[in-house]
């Protein structure tokens, strides 16, 4: 029974598929395309003022917004006549970084996507309106290729999105936590912000590979620019000062805010080990006092 | 457990001895290591002891352990002993796993702890009259 039935469809089911998809598709899809050409000035002229009328792409001036509609357009019916999505995906990418930077959203681009489908799709209702099958016949042609553009460029867009937004990630990342030599075998490490756990490992990164590298002997590590750290935080500085000590490098922490030093306090975090002064000048003057500098200063008056 | 070539060299430098690890250690070969280094540093009346573990990337447990029974061995046997080259990963996850390295002292490299045992030994004669270390070909 079950073979019989499963016998069955594909008999039925394949010659349907097949009139619905290959054959007449194809010609439907290149009459289609024929029709959209031959109005193409008309529709696009429809188009842009829909878009205008759904307030979309706002940030763009009519120029452009003139000159990227036609290139959108074209770029539509060529996908719908030829199917080939990697072209349409390579021109997404390249709008995408184009009107990104300009600040269009993903909403903006997604809607004048769907308002072409929608403006080509009434344009198909009207020409075929008084031969139902046929229209639904070309329908079916075009919705599933629409779709699929719709789709593409949504996905093209988003992923270039983030794309950027990793990059821009890398950028402060990399930027966040400098290791500055400011005298031979003297590092300074200043955090700016909030020091979460993931920038807690990076700076301990930063800072041993640092010692290494310009095999410091004394870090200074000013928090001034810290507003807050937790517990988890607090310790994973500790631990930090605890590893430089392991790889010959004395820390000094300054510019502890009260209520950072109250955090410590009240979490318990064991102290002791942890070399700390008010402020960077400071600091840096321990820093040199452990390196055996002697700033001193020049007098004017008496030396010339 | 006494075969095998040694995968530690202990080399002698006036009155210091440097082992220089050069790979990672079972838990046999560090009780070897840690038999040679102390009875080496007999033989050899040192007064330093650096132990370089710059091609370590790995240092668990029973090697830190290791490490700790050996500085307390040496000082008993009147050498200070100083650990150098801990790789920066390695140092932080001893740090986590909470494996410091007691009271021995560290530096950042060889040259550093040489210095660092040099700094040593001076405030050592500057508080007694010992002689200086012998030079011994």
């Amino acid at each position: 029974m079950n073979d019989r039935t499963t016998d069955h469809q594909p008999v039925h089911a394949a010659p349907e598929h097949d009139s619905a998809r290959s054959g007449p598709s194809g010609h439907l899809l290149s009459q289609l395309v024929a029709h959209l050409r031959e109005h193409r000035t008309r529709l696009q002229e429809e188009w842009s003022q829909r878009i205008q009328q759904a307030h979309l792409l706002t940030a763009m001036t009519p120029q452009e917004m003139a000159a990227e509609t036609t290139s959108v357009y074209d770029n539509y019916v060529e996908v719908l006549e030829t199917g080939n999505v990697e072209a349409l995906q390579h021109y997404a990418r390249d709008l995408s970084e184009r009107i990104i930077p300009r600040g269009v959203e993903t909403h903006e681009v997604v809607g004048i996507v769907l308002l072409l489908r929608d403006v080509l799709a009434r344009s198909l209702f009207e020409k075929y309106q008084r031969d139902f099958s046929m229209l639904n016949e070309v329908l079916d042609a075009y919705e599933p290729a629409a779709n699929r553009i719709a789709n593409t460029v949504a996905v093209s867009f988003v992923d270039e999105r983030e794309r950027v937004i990793r990059q821009q990630q890398d950028a402060i990342r990399e930027l966040s936590t400098p290791v500055l030599p400011v005298r031979e075998r003297l590092l300074i490490l200043p955090i700016i912000g909030v020091l979460d756990s993931e920038r807690a490992k990076q700076l301990t990164e930063q800072l041993l590979s640092g010692i290494r590298k310009h095999r410091a002997k004394v870090v200074v590590i000013d928090i001034t620019g810290s507003p807050d750290v937790d517990e988890a935080v607090a310790n994973h500085l500790v631990q930090t000062v605890d590893a430089s000590r392991l790889m010959g490098a004395s820390v000094i922490i300054t510019g502890l805010s009260p209520k950072i030093a109250q955090t410590l306090v009240t979490i318990g975090v064991d102290l002791s080990k942890m070399n700390t002064i008010g402020d960077l000048q400071g600091g840096l003057e321990e820093a040199e006092r452990l390196l055996g500098y002697a700033v001193t200063r020049k007098e004017v008056d008496s030396t010339s | 457990m006494n075969g095998g070539p040694a995968l530690v060299s202990i080399m002698r430098q006036g009155s210091t001895l440097i082992a220089s690890i050069h790979t990672a250690l079972d838990d046999s070969e560090l009780v070897r290591f840690e038999h040679d280094l102390v009875k080496q540093i007999g033989e050899h009346r040192s007064r330093g002891v650096i132990i370089d573990v710059a091609a370590l990337d790995v240092i668990d447990s029973f090697a830190a352990l290791t490490l700790r029974r050996i500085a307390d061995m040496a000082r008993l046997r009147g050498a200070l002993t100083v650990l150098v080259g801990i790789q920066p990963e390695v140092a932080f996850a001893m740090v986590r796993l909470g494996m410091g390295t007691g009271q021995i002292p560290t530096a950042l490299d060889l040259e550093e702890g040489v210095q660092l045992l040099a700094e040593v030994a001076a405030t050592r004669n500057l508080g007694s009259s010992r002689s200086q270390p012998q030079k011994r070909t």
